[in-house]
């Protein structure tokens, strides 16, 4: 018989990578990245808003104007192939204390209408609790339900507190 | 189609134990990885590309290093559809036996 051995990390880490196929073309999937009628239906109900250009600021609302979700600056952007920005998130006042990390989004065609999604966040080390919070259910739960509204067209149900 | 993929790449023992490694500690190289694990270059080498097709495990160019990470999404995928599914379907039953118990 095997061992199994159970190991939880203690950290989140600081290099998270996620990636995920979604049948559809990288321009809805573009879209559905940096317009916030997608947003709003599949990222925690919030609103994305940015022109997309680098050096611009990226800024995402909280639904009800409730205020900024997450706010960074736009640092390279290739529709829509490649979008890089920094994240502070700005919901929680012990996260949004934290230092900016980086998120890059790549969209890569795989032929037959089918995209790879590949979601790096990074630059963690200095944000564990921003770390800790996109980990897990995080990245996962936006990612599901930007595949389920792409491929479906019905958002996802909202998570329970 | 991927479902495939994803339990051939987890139905072998060295592939799962590469996965956990991979899991305490990511963004690692294959020197790296088969350093720590008894197993030849290329044995290492091999279940990793295994691992990859399956998309279980990404590789990003780093400088000159290519460095793993473990890529969570298809397990959840699997538990989505294959956990979520008949651990709801054995509440149900308990609540229709409780139903059927409180009502009988």
């Amino acid at each position: 018989m095997e061992v199994q051995t159970m190991t939880t990390p203690t950290q989140a880490k600081p290099t998270q990578v996620y990636q995920v196929f979604i049948n559809a073309p990288a321009q809805r999937i573009w879209d559905a990245i940096t317009k916030p009628e997608f947003t709003r239906r599949y990222f925690h109900g919030t609103s994305v808003e940015s022109d997309f250009k680098a050096g611009s600021p990226y800024r995402s609302y909280l639904s009800g104007d409730r205020g900024l979700a997450v706010e960074g600056d736009v640092l390279e952007s290739h529709p829509p192939r490649r979008l890089v920005h920094t994240w502070v998130a700005r919901y929680d006042p012990e996260l949004a204390a934290e230092q900016p990390s980086r998120v890059t989004w790549e969209i890569d065609e795989r032929g037959g209408g089918m995209c790879l999604l590949t979601v790096v966040h990074d630059q963690l080390e200095d944000a564990p609790k921003t770390a800790q919070s996109v980990s897990g259910e995080g990245w996962m739960y936006v990612l599901s339900g930007l595949k389920t509204l792409l491929e479906t067209g019905e958002p996802l149900p909202a998570l329970e507190q | 189609m991927h479902d495939d993929r994803v339990f051939k790449a987890l139905a072998d023992p060295s592939r799962r134990h590469l996965l956990d490694r991979l899991f305490e500690r990511d963004g690692r190289t294959l020197t790296e990885l088969t350093e720590e694990l008894e197993m030849t270059r290329f044995g290492v080498m091999k279940h990793l590309q295994v691992l990859e097709n399956a998309g279980l495990v990404v590789s990003r160019k780093v400088g000159r290093l290519k460095l793993h990470y473990l890529n969570p999404v298809p397990i959840r995928q699997i538990h989505d559809r294959w956990i979520d599914k008949y651990t709801a379907r054995h509440a149900s039953a308990l609540a229709d036996l409780k139903a059927e118990l409180e009502g009988g």
